[in-house]
C-alpha cells in the first residue's frame, strides 16, 4: 500500500490521486456500467475536492480513479496545455501521484480535457476524461430530471428534434454550437459536454476511450471505442462544422486545424491561432526541422 | 344507420381505474347506489370500475356523464397517460389485436400512441406545447413516429393545417397567439398527423363559443367521413354526442350504466340515472 501514498511538500500525506481507495472503487463501478450503456448517464456520488464544483472536479475524479504511476498525463482547457485552469488541475494531479505529463497528446495515455478533442486522432489504449458542466441533452427541451429520465427511458426524443425543426423555420439552421446533442450507439441521446461541433465527428467510430464527467450533477457517462456517435440531423439538413476555409494558424501555418479567434492588444487587429497548442507546437518544430534540412541540402 | 363492419378496431374489458391504494371495500361502498366514487374507509377514488365495451371500425362512440364520472380517465387510460389500475385493452391494429396493450412494454405503448392513435384533449395546454409554433406541434407526432426529413414535416404540416381549416400563416406561430377554437384545431391537427385509425377526442368544443363549437364539429364530421377513423367522443353535452356519434355509453360515477344507439338513449334512457340527464337537457 506504501507505494500508493504520495509524499506532498507539507506534513500531509494524501493517498496516492487524492481519493480515497474505497471511494475510486466506486467511482470505477459507475464508469464500468457508463462504458456498458454508451450515452447513458450514471449517477455517482461526487467527493468533495481541493477545488471548487464547477471547476472540472466530475472530469477530475473520474482522472483520480483511474490514473496509475505508469500514466502519462495531458490536461487541456480549450485545448491549451498552459492555462490557469489546466495548470491548476495538473499542478493537484502531479502533486498527489506524481506521474510524467506531457503536451504531446499522442505520448498521454490519460487526457483530461475541457472543450476540446485533441486534433491528431487518438488511439486504442488512450483515454478522453471530460469535465462536462451541463450533462443533459434534454434540459434546454425540459426542466424537470425525473421527466428527461422517463425520456431516455422510453427514447422519447422527439421534444428535442422539434427544437432542431424551430431553429430552422427561424433561423434555416440548428443554432446549437457546442454541445450538439449526438445519438450514441444508435440508442441514447448525449450531449457531448460544450466540444465545438467540429469535435463532434471526432467522436464517432473512435479509437480511444471517453469518459465523461459532470461533478456539479453528479453524472458520469461513455463513450467506448468504436461506437457510433451521430449528431442529431434532418437527412435534408445536414450537420455542419465551424467553417475555417481561408483561414491559417499565425503561429504554425495550419489551415486545417479549429482556429481560436484572438485580437491584438496594440494593434487590435484580428488574428487566428490553433486552439490546440500541443499540436500547434508539434507542427511548429516539424515546420523548423523542415526548414533545416532546406538549409542542409543547400 | 351506418352499417359497421362487425370487427371492433377497440376492445375494452373490465377496465378499472382507482387513485389511491384501494381497500377491499371500495368496490362494494361506491358506485351510482352511493351516488359516490370516493371509498368511505380507504378514501381512495374509484374513477372507473369494470367497463367493458366495443369500437368498431370507422364508428363514432360516444362518452356521456356528469363532471367526475370518469370520462377523461378512461381516455387517458386508453392513451397512456394514466395507468389503468386493471382490466384489458385490445387493438385491432397492434399484433392482430392478441395482446393486452396495458401489459407490454412502456417504449411499445409510445408507438401505439404516435403511430395508432392521436388525442385532443378537453384543455388545450395538456395536448399542445403553448410556446412551440403550431407547426412544430405538428411535427412532434411526425418526428415521435420517426420522420426526420424537414421538407417533408413542413409539407405534412401544410396539409394537415390545410385539412383542419387553419389559415396558412399560423403554420410559425405559437399556439399562444391564436384563439380557443384555433387551439382545438392544431390539436386535432397534431392527432390525425400519423394518419391513425383511433381518434380520441376529450370535450374537444367545451369552452368555445358557440359558433365556433358548430364548426368545430362540423369539421369533426367531415374528417370522420373522409378518413373513416375510429372516434371516441367524450362530452358532458348531449347535443354534442347527438350530432357525433352512433353508439354512446353513459358513465356515472366511474360505472358504466347504459350501453345504445345514440338515438335510442335519447328517445328512449333505460337507466334511471340517462332519463335524468336526457330530461334534464330537453
Ligand atoms: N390525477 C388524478 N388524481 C386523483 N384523482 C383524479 C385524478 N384525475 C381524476 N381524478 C378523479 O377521478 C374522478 C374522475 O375524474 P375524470 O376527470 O375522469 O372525470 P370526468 O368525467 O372527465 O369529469 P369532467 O366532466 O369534469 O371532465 C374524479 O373524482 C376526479 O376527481
Ligand atoms: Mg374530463
Ligand atoms: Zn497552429
Amino acid at each position: 500500500m506504501n507505494n500508493l501514498l504520495a509524499k506532498t511538500k507539507g506534513t500531509f500525506q494524501y493517498n496516492f490521486a487524492f481519493i480515497d481507495e474505497g471511494s475510486k472503487r466506486e467511482i470505477r463501478r459507475k464508469i464500468l456500467k457508463a462504458i456498458a450503456i454508451p450515452g447513458h448517464q450514471v449517477p455517482f456520488a461526487s467527493r468533495e475536492l481541493p477545488i471548487a464544483r464547477g471547476w472540472g472536479t466530475g472530469g477530475l475524479q473520474i482522472t483520480m480513479s483511474i490514473i496509475g504511476p505508469d500514466d502519462v498525463l495531458k490536461v487541456i482547457d480549450q485545448g491549451c496545455d498552459g492555462s490557469v485552469n489546466a495548470v491548476s488541475l495538473r499542478n493537484l494531479l502531479v502533486k498527489t501521484t506524481g506521474v510524467r505529463t506531457t503536451f504531446d497528446s499522442r505520448e498521454a495515455t490519460i487526457i483530461q480535457t475541457r472543450h476540446r478533442i485533441p486534433e491528431i486522432p487518438l488511439k486504442e489504449g488512450q483515454i478522453l476524461v471530460y469535465q462536462v458542466p451541463l450533462p443533459e441533452p434534454l434540459r434546454r427541451v425540459e426542466p424537470r430530471e425525473t421527466e428527461t429520465r422517463r425520456m431516455h427511458g422510453e427514447s422519447e426524443y422527439s421534444p428535442l428534434w422539434v427544437s432542431l425543426y424551430e431553429d430552422i423555420v427561424k433561423w434555416q439552421a440548428v443554432s446549437i454550437g457546442a454541445s450538439y446533442p449526438c445519438r450514441v450507439n444508435e440508442h441514447y441521446i448525449m450531449a457531448p459536454s460544450p466540444i465545438p461541433k467540429y469535435d463532434i465527428n471526432k467522436l464517432n467510430m473512435a479509437e480511444n476511450l471517453n469518459l465523461f464527467g459532470a461533478g456539479r450533477e453528479k453524472r458520469i457517462y461513455a463513450v467506448p471505442p468504436y461506437t457510433k456517435v451521430e449528431p442529431l440531423q434532418f437527412s435534408d439538413k445536414p450537420f455542419t462544422i465551424e467553417d475555417f476555409s481561408g483561414l491559417s494558424c499565425r503561429r504554425c501555418g495550419a489551415r486545417n486545424t479549429f482556429l481560436d479567434e484572438i485580437y491584438d492588444e496594440e494593434t487590435g487587429e484580428k488574428y487566428y491561432v490553433c486552439s490546440d497548442t500541443g499540436n500547434c507546437d508539434l507542427l511548429r518544430q516539424k515546420n523548423q526541422e523542415e526548414l533545416r534540412d532546406e538549409h542542409d541540402c543547400a | 344507420m351506418i352499417a359497421h363492419k362487425r370487427e371492433p378496431v377497440l376492445s375494452v374489458r373490465g377496465l378499472s381505474k382507482m387513485y389511491g391504494k384501494g381497500c377491499p371495500s371500495c368496490q362494494t361502498l361506491t358506485g351510482p347506489e352511493f351516488n359516490n366514487n370516493v371509498c368511505p374507509v380507504c378514501s381512495s377514488i374509484l374513477a372507473l370500475h369494470d367497463i367493458s365495451f366495443d369500437l368498431y371500425e370507422g364508428e363514432i362512440l360516444g362518452i356521456v356523464g356528469e363532471s367526475g364520472s370518469g370520462k377523461s380517465s378512461l381516455v387517458q387510460c386508453l392513451y397512456f397517460d394514466q395507468d389503468a389500475t386493471s382490466g384489458e385493452v385490445y387493438l385491432a391494429h397492434y399484433n392482430e389485436g392478441k395482446d393486452n396493450v396495458l401489459n407490454i412494454p412502456a417504449s411499445k405503448k409510445r408507438y401505439l400512441r404516435n403511430h395508432l392513435m392521436g388525442m385532443v384533449y378537453q384543455n388545450p395546454v395538456l395536448g399542445l406545447k403553448l410556446n412551440i409554433s403550431s407547426g412544430g406541434n405538428i411535427a412532434e407526432k411526425l418526428l415521435a413516429a420517426d420522420l426526420y426529413i424537414y421538407e417533408e414535416i413542413r409539407e405534412r404540416g401544410k396539409k394537415l393545417l390545410e385539412k383542419t381549416e387553419i389559415p396558412m400563416y399560423y403554420m410559425d406561430e405559437i399556439p399562444k397567439k391564436l384563439s380557443g377554437g384555433m387551439q382545438q384545431r392544431v390539436q386535432i391537427a397534431k392527432a390525425l398527423a400519423n394518419n391513425p385509425p383511433l381518434l380520441l377526442l376529450d370535450e374537444v368544443t367545451t369552452g368555445l363559443d358557440v359558433s365556433v363549437q358548430a364548426r368545430v364539429l362540423d369539421l369533426i364530421k367531415a374528417l370522420q367521413q373522409e378518413l373513416q377513423i375510429s372516434m371516441i367522443v367524450v362530452s358532458h353535452d348531449l347535443g354534442v354526442i347527438r350530432l357525433l356519434t352512433n353508439r354512446t355509453l353513459v358513465l356515472k360515477n366511474g360505472r358504466l350504466v347504459e350501453v345504445g344507439l345514440t338515438d335510442q338513449i335519447m328517445e328512449d334512457p333505460q337507466h334511471a340515472y340517462s332519463q335524468l340527464l336526457v330530461h334534464s337537457m330537453l
